[in-house]
């Protein structure tokens, strides 16, 4: 640590003044935004008083789905795992199809504060309002850890700021918004801080567009489509041993692609904090035009993503294969650390590449002149340098060459789509253990100021518990997270969807459907993945039970969500019709809330 | 969209949304306009973006194999022109049968 951050301090030094102006500024206006917003009844502290208009809606949404992984993370993914990385591009996108078309706009006219809402009322059950509930909190906990770490991670690298101090930071930042304003506060910061965060991601987007495409193109998208940057990078993939890059199937078989899109795309319909912001807004025709906005906004992050993902690839492997190395630093073995080396290199054509050699001093990019041919490989089987995916999104700005002040703009929209995120799974569990928990079952009488009060004390509780998470990671939160999306598939989707368009779904059938679903697909996913979350390690020799292999036709845990979900769908079904249906009440609720006036 | 008016929808203008007749005739126009969309929606997304990808990738658009692009740029402009299409024509239904907000 104290390494990296002594080195850090040569990398960033021409930005750091700059990455505080812009830290410092984008939180100062965050938190005049908090003020401004706070509130003092329910309604405007878990839907924003429903006085959202669309358009900021949907800005407030696409800040709240994009996370710090999307903004840093994704686009490395794609470049690492090529033409399967659309599984995470339309997977992350095609379920707010699902949420405009089938959920939004009948939760909206219900109109109540949370999805464990729906879930109780239309089901007429506490059982199932507590089960929603629980799901809510777990999903959302093993999210937010993610999310907090990120902040500190941002911190760490671009302000040499001890990473357990920046998640304090982000903490107090997040506790200041949440707790004054409520879901009205957060929304109106994440209106802004999608602003911060797109601008962030685009500018150097189209930057390294302008310059790889020698000025033909700058704007990302259409340089994926019309340059011959694909069939240079396919060619160079070919020349290394390596599968063309837009080849399909590389990393997974086609079912398997198929289901984890699958359940990638059903699962993001089913996520409570997402489902929970088109309450906020003042009708139905506007949850809907709000769905739109929200997909569109995103649309502009996810389009551009697979351009820089390639475009970074094409760098990376076109100026790192066969640069020569100019010098060598050895650095001592100190604070744990082994003795490694650091090169200076000179790309094949002859330019220094300096952002190699301080990318190394952060351990996410090394070297190793292994041959001695003084010349670095990148050989898919003669690979002579470790790459982090990273860096792909992180070290843009500096290969491209861009000044000094883009890449502080990065940090700040790192911490952006990492803070808003944040914030709107902060309020999803605050608002289902005070609202659907507490006051239902504890303290239904309480008034109006003390509910406010007690949701309040659980978003700051909840601060807590996220912030100590994003200190002191548990292992399993990287692995959680990911089958987060193929739970909530199995789990809530299908419960609501049933609940509004089969008024014959009772109880019975979504109660079961729902502990079909759950069950089957944690079972299978703990099975496969039991060693990793745990941390086991086997003897050789171990043969895996059955429970522990991909019994299922091969599919893999992340894609099995979409198994769980068609049980989900044929045992409630089923079960409903052979059980008696739903009281008149009920049948009435799902006739109300089917149409708008 | 436009035969679904024909039906019992002609409501009049500000008619009171309690009329049974125009809420059932929206649900029915409504559930068929979801599904005609939905379709358009698995056949581009998990069909031409995933399961037909290797047979789509024989044509280019471009200069990028088709199916590469449609997985990782078209499946997206699709779903947002999908959205686009469903928030117009179900303020149009809502209009039509009387039920709007």
């Amino acid at each position: 640590m104290s390494l990296a951050a002594v080195l850090l301090e040569e990398v960033a030094d021409p930005s750091r003044p700059w990455t505080f102006a812009f830290i410092g500024i984008t939180f100062a206006a965050y938190l005049i935004i908090g003020w401004r917003s706070r509130v003092r009844e329910t309604r405007g502290f878990y839907v924003a008083g429903q006085g959202v208009p669309a358009i900021a809606n949907g800005a407030a949404t696409a800040a709240d789905w994009m996370s710090a992984a999307s903004f840093l993370g994704m686009a490395g993914l794609i470049s690492v795992k090529g033409s399967d990385g659309a599984m995470y591009l339309m997977g992350w996108t095609g379920g707010y199809v699902l949420l405009a078309l089938l959920l939004a706009p009948y939760l909206r006219k219900f109109g109540q504060y949370t999805v464990p809402d729906f879930v109780g009322t239309r089901y007429a059950s506490s059982t199932a309002r507590i089960v929603a509930a629980c799901c809510a909190i777990f999903v959302s906990l093993t999210y937010v850890a993610g999310q907090m770490k990120g902040v500190g991670v941002v911190f760490s690298r671009f302000l040499e700021v001890p990473l357990e101090i920046g998640v304090v930071i982000g903490m107090f930042i997040v506790a200041f918004f949440a707790v004054l304003g409520g879901m009205k506060g957060i929304t109106w910061t994440q209106v802004m801080q999608y602003f911060v965060l797109i601008v962030a991601f685009l500018i150097p987007a189209f930057a390294i567009a302008r310059i790889l495409t020698n000025g033909d193109h700058s704007v990302p998208q259409s340089a994926f489509l019309f340059s011959d940057l694909a069939e240079r990078l396919n060619q160079i993939q070919i020349d290394l041993g390596f599968e063309e890059y837009t080849k399909p199937f590389t990393s997974d078989t086609r079912l398997n692609v198929f289901c984890i899109t699958a359940a990638l795309m059903f699962g993001t319909a089913g996520l409570p904090h997402v489902i929970v912001r088109f309450y906020t807004v003042p009708s139905v025709r506007a949850a809907r035009w709000s769905a739109f906005w929200a997909l569109l906004f995103i649309a502009i992050l996810y389009t551009a993503a697979p351009a820089v993902g390639m475009f970074a690839r094409y760098n990376l492997l076109n100026s790192l294969h066969g640069a020569k190395i100019v010098e060598t630093e050895v650095v001592p073995a100190a604070d744990g650390a082994a003795e490694r080396s650091l090169y200076r290199l000179e790309s094949p054509k002859g330019d220094p590449l300096n952002w190699a050699y301080n990318w190394q001093s952060t351990g996410l990019l090394s070297f190793d002149d292994v041959d001695g041919s003084g010349t670095i490989s990148l050989a898919k089987t003669s690979t002579e340098a470790t790459i982090d995916k990273d860096i792909i999104v992180l070290s843009t700005p500096e290969v491209a060459g861009l000044p000094a002040w883009v890449i502080a703009l990065v940090a700040a929209g790192g911490l952006a789509a990492a803070l808003s995120t944040a914030a709107g799974l902060l309020l999803v569990i605050s608002s289902s253990m005070a609202h659907d928990l507490y006051v239902q079952f504890v303290d239904p009488e309480a008034s109006e100021a003390k509910k406010v009060m007690i949701g309040r004390v659980m978003i700051l509780l909840a601060i807590c518990v996220a912030g100590w998470f994003g200190i002191h990671p548990p292992g399993f939160v990287a692995e959680t997270v990911a089958f987060a999306f193929g739970l909530a598939a199995a789990s809530f989707f299908p419960t609501i969807l049933l609940g509004i368009f089969d008024s014959r779904t009772n109880r019975q059938g979504a109660v079961s459907g729902m502990v079909v679903g759950i069950a089957f697909t944690a079972f299978y996913i703990l099975g496969n993945q039991w060693d990793t979350i745990f941390d086991v390690t086997r003897e050789a020799g171990f043969v895996r039970p059955w429970y522990m292999t991909r019994w299922f036709f091969e599919i893999s845990p992340q894609g099995i969500g979409t198994v769980g979900m068609l049980l989900n769908f044929a045992v409630t079904l089923v079960v409903s019709r052979l059980t008696p249906p739903p009281p008149e009440e009920v049948r009435e609720l799902v006739r109300n809330i089917r149409v708008a006036g | 969209m436009e035969t679904d008016s024909k039906d019992e929808g002609m409501a009049p203008e500000g008619a009171p949304s309690q009329n049974a007749e125009g809420r059932e005739a929206f649900w029915r126009a409504n559930k068929r306009l979801i599904f005609i969309l939905l379709t358009v929606w698995v056949v581009v997304s998990l069909g031409c973006g995933v399961w037909w990808v290797e047979w789509l990738n024989q044509f280019t658009i471009g200069s990028l194999p088709l199916g590469f692009w449609i997985a990782q740029q078209g499946s997206i402009y699709t779903f947002v022109i999908l959205i686009l299409i469903y928030a117009v024509c179900a303020d149009r239904l809502e209009r039509e049968h009387g039920v709007a907000e």
